[in-house]
């Protein structure tokens, strides 16, 4: 079974669940709900997606999203920029995004520094520039239209039962995104690059792909959605709090390898990923209505990151076990 | 898509060192279109240096290369590829995780560096080159889920897209069946007809005398013998890459007349692999084991080496029954196996020789407080070193800075380091060279004279006649027929397998 088909099996299955213990659970509301708790993780997904596909691993997009919210932030403040525009703070956190991108390239590409520890040192650098240099402070007084984004509903009404229901507009381009990525990953000589990466460096270099400027481009895409994130993260919360997400890289990477991106490199879909952004939102969110406390619910998140590549590994004995059965059925065939 | 007239793609001269050692001194080689020509020659003489200078990965130190006319000092890769020069590696250089259509077409892409790769193109330009080469793969499964016999082609397809005029074939039947080859050269025959220059490198001289045309044997970085291939006879060509007269003669020691049985078989099955499978190997007893593929040779060794589940039947050890459902227990009994991929199952590539060599008896060696002393070990591991005449600067150096033929000797000294009652070596000279591989020959029947009990399993049948007591074929999981001692012959077991 295709593991997107294994995880919508897995959302359906908990959905009853809990829906058979809190009616409150198919409602529109709580559905607009956890889309909205998603962007933000789903952008950060696509990007730490793509690094898996081509055999690395990010930990540093987590610092890399609040170090470009929270920058922007403070730039907007110190500089005065006008405080009624979203599109600079966007563009601001995306460029920091793709800068901080550019380091961890520099890192891997250049360097040749493996992927883990190469993103862990610059997780640790990030953190400790932002905190001495640009700030520690917590800051409430976001600009203004950063702050009224994050009401800005495509839809809004209230229910029978006087629930007021939701839909936030940035389902439309979160979507486009989604799309983009997966068309990029697809269909473009980038995208096929990143899955040859991951399916082996010596044959991609041989092939003639560049390695370092495949890996370059994958650390500057990864930074730039982080960057977003981080922004957009902002403006939802309605606070830039330069201690935040940290710690949210568990709840991503459960999420994409659930997805079904092989850890090894070489495997994954976008659409595979939002199903994973979107299974992880489910458990965490829910887990409440079951009775368990919500204490439980990193140790629910870590254990299905444990899951997801147990199935993994599990799946890969099961093919290489058809593997040998087929090629032993060819020589068969061929006597 | 390829070149029409006769061309002709030749080096001149060419001296590369790497440091201080001269790899190629001074080497010439001429190959015309529409000929298979053999580049043949030991590990370490040369043939990988030439064919990286003549792809662009090297450059050499002087020499001139000669692409249809075109001169060159050297070549970039993507000068070569221009040129048309392809080189299919051993390992293929495929990736796993696409699907056959890409493994043949994203290089096409990448050579007319569009930006959007299409699927519906992806899968034209792969059905036009594998219907091109004239085989029949499905393009659309995952490149994993094919044999190496399809990766071959895959690759061969590859290379026709990107116009291939000369192309280099790296050892291209190492892990092939018979049929499989047979497959693989009418490919490279009507490649041949439409024009193509094959260089066509290998060990196995048969098979060389089979498909090649011209050839150029390699030495210590010159060329030793060159000319038409049919000028040549197979002794004079191993002497050519050896510098030494080979015996291709059966080396089989003799047997003492009433050495015990050390391993028994009795009606040994297992479910859909292996039925009713019995016999015994004595003291001192050399038995080749060969089927085709799948034929369930490699499980049997497997099962007798607690790694593949038995169903039925029995094994008997030094007369005593016993039970191995693990390699331990195998260990514990006195049996030991060297598995055919000494890459994977074998070695730990990036460890110390030393440390290859003692990591099995690793448990014998320990003193009364469990503590491992290193002085012993390395005592032990250089006795073995120059027993097996592993060449190497220093024991500590990695492995993988040996050439295949002395880390096959790595892993034999790993396994006899422990002295095991059976040995059951698979493959045990896949991918070694001529030389090398006399000496392997040589090692296990010197270890056979001393006592120990052989069960060798190979696609060789040369090494096979060469060095057992007995031959047992293998098909459909059942033992079809047994050859012994003067009926040993390259014929009738290829007969028997075919």
């Amino acid at each position: 079974m295709r593991n997107e088909t294994v995880l919508i099996l897995a959302i359906v299955v908990f959905s009853l669940v809990i829906g058979s213990k809190s009616p409150e659970f198919f409602t529109l509301a709580n559905l607009f709900d956890i889309l909205r708790s998603s962007f933000v993780q789903l952008l950060f997904a696509l990007g730490v997606l793509i690094v898996i596909i081509s055999g690395g691993i990010d930990v540093s997009f987590p610092i890399v999203g609040i170090f470009a919210g929270y920058t922007a932030v403070v730039i907007m403040q110190k500089f005065e920029l006008n405080g009624e525009s979203l599109l600079i703070p966007i563009v601001l956190a995306i460029v920091i995004g793709t800068l901080l991108g550019g380091v961890n390239a520099i890192a891997i590409a250049g360097f040749g520094i493996p992927t883990l520890i190469a993103t862990l040192g610059t997780a640790g650098i990030f953190r400790g520039l932002m905190l001495t240099l640009i700030g520690s402070s917590f800051i409430s007084d976001i600009p203004i239209a950063l702050d009224q984004f994050s009401t800005s509903d495509l839809v809004k009404f209230e229910s029978a039962t006087g629930t007021l229901v939701r839909l936030h507009v940035l389902v439309i381009p979160i979507t486009l995104i989604t799309i983009l990525i997966s068309l990029i990953l697809s269909r473009t000589l980038f995208g096929r690059s990143v899955y040859a990466l991951g399916g082996g460096v010596e044959p991609t270099r041989r092939l003639g792909i560049s390695v370092k400027g495949t890996q370059t481009k994958i650390y500057l895409l990864a930074g730039a959605l982080s960057g977003l994130a981080g922004i957009l993260y902002v403006s939802l919360q309605r606070k830039a709090n330069p201690y935040d997400l940290a710690g949210s890289e568990l709840d991503i990477i459960a999420a994409v390898v659930l997805g079904g991106a092989s850890i090894m490199g070489g495997y994954g879909t976008v659409f595979g990923t939002v199903l994973g952004v979107l299974f992880i939102n489910l458990i965490k969110n829910n887990l409440v209505l079951l009775g368990v406390s919500s204490s439980w619910q990193r140790a629910a998140v870590g254990a299905l990151l444990v899951i997801g590549i147990t199935l993994q590994a599990i799946g890969e004995s099961r093919r290489n076990k058809r593997r040998r059965a087929l090629s032993e059925s060819e020589v068969e065939s061929s006597e | 898509m390829l070149a029409t007239q006769t061309a002709e793609y030749s080096v001149k001269d060419i001296v590369k060192s790497f440091g201080g050692a001269k790899a190629l001194a001074g080497v010439s080689m001429s190959v015309s279109s529409e000929e298979v020509h053999c580049l043949a020659g030991e590990n370490g003489s040369g043939k990988s240096t030439l064919i990286k200078i003549m792809s662009g990965v090297h450059a050499p130190d002087s020499g001139l290369i000669t692409l249809a006319g075109k001169e060159f000092a050297h070549l970039s890769p993507r000068q070569a590829v221009n040129e048309g020069v392809q080189v299919i590696f051993q390992d293929f250089s495929l990736l796993p995780n696409l699907t056959v259509a890409e493994n043949i077409a994203l290089p096409t892409n990448i050579l007319k560096s569009s930006k959007i790769v299409g699927k519906r193109e992806t899968r034209k330009i792969a059905e036009e080159a594998l219907g091109y080469i004239g085989v029949d793969i499905d393009i659309n499964s995952p490149l994993v889920e094919t044999s190496i016999a399809s990766k071959q082609l895959i690759a061969i397809a590859r290379a026709t897209n990107l116009g291939v005029k000369m192309l280099f074939m790296d050892e291209p039947t190492t892990a092939l069946t018979r049929k499989e080859v047979n497959k693989l050269f009418e490919v490279v025959d009507q490649l041949r007809k439409r024009g193509v220059a094959i260089v066509f490198v290998s060990h196995k001289i048969d098979e060389i005398q089979e498909i090649c045309n011209t050839i150029t044997v390699l030495r210590n970085g010159e060329v030793v013998a060159e000319g038409l291939m049919s000028k040549f006879k197979a002794k004079e060509i191993a002497t050519a890459m050896t510098g030494s007269e080979i015996a291709t003669s059966r080396i089989a020691p003799p047997l003492g007349k009433d050495s015990r049985s050390l391993l028994e078989l009795e009606k040994l099955t297992s479910k859909n692999t292996f039925d009713d499978v019995s016999f015994s190997i004595s003291e001192g007893e050399i038995i080749g084991l060969t089927g085709l593929l799948g034929s369930g040779r490699t499980e049997l060794a497997e099962a007798i080496f607690g790694k593949y589940p038995v169903d039925a039947g029995c094994i008997k050890v030094d007369g005593k029954e016993v039970t191995l459902n693990s390699p331990e227990a195998a260990l514990a009994s006195g049996i030991g196996y060297v598995p055919p991929d000494r890459l994977t199952q074998g070695l730990f590539l990036e460890q110390s020789i030393l440390r290859n060599i003692v990591a099995v008896g690793l448990d014998r060696q320990r003193s009364r407080w469990g503590a491992i002393s290193k002085s012993k070990l390395a005592k032990i591991g250089s006795s073995w070193i120059s027993e097996l005449r592993i060449k190497t600067k220093n024991p500590i150096n990695p492995v993988s800075s040996l050439s295949g033929g002395n880390q096959q000797r790595v892993v034999l000294a790993k396994w006899l380091s422990i002295n095991p009652k059976v040995m059951i070596l698979n493959g045990p000279t896949v991918g070694v060279d001529v030389g090398s591989k006399r000496e392997i020959l040589e090692i296990i029947r010197d270890r056979a004279q001393a006592g120990m009990a052989f069960l060798l399993v190979s696609d060789d049948i040369p090494e096979l006649v060469q060095i057992c007591h007995k031959v047992l074929v293998i098909r459909h999981g059942k033992i079809s027929k047994e050859f012994n001692d003067k009926q040993i012959s390259e014929s009738a077991i290829y007969k028997e397998l075919n």
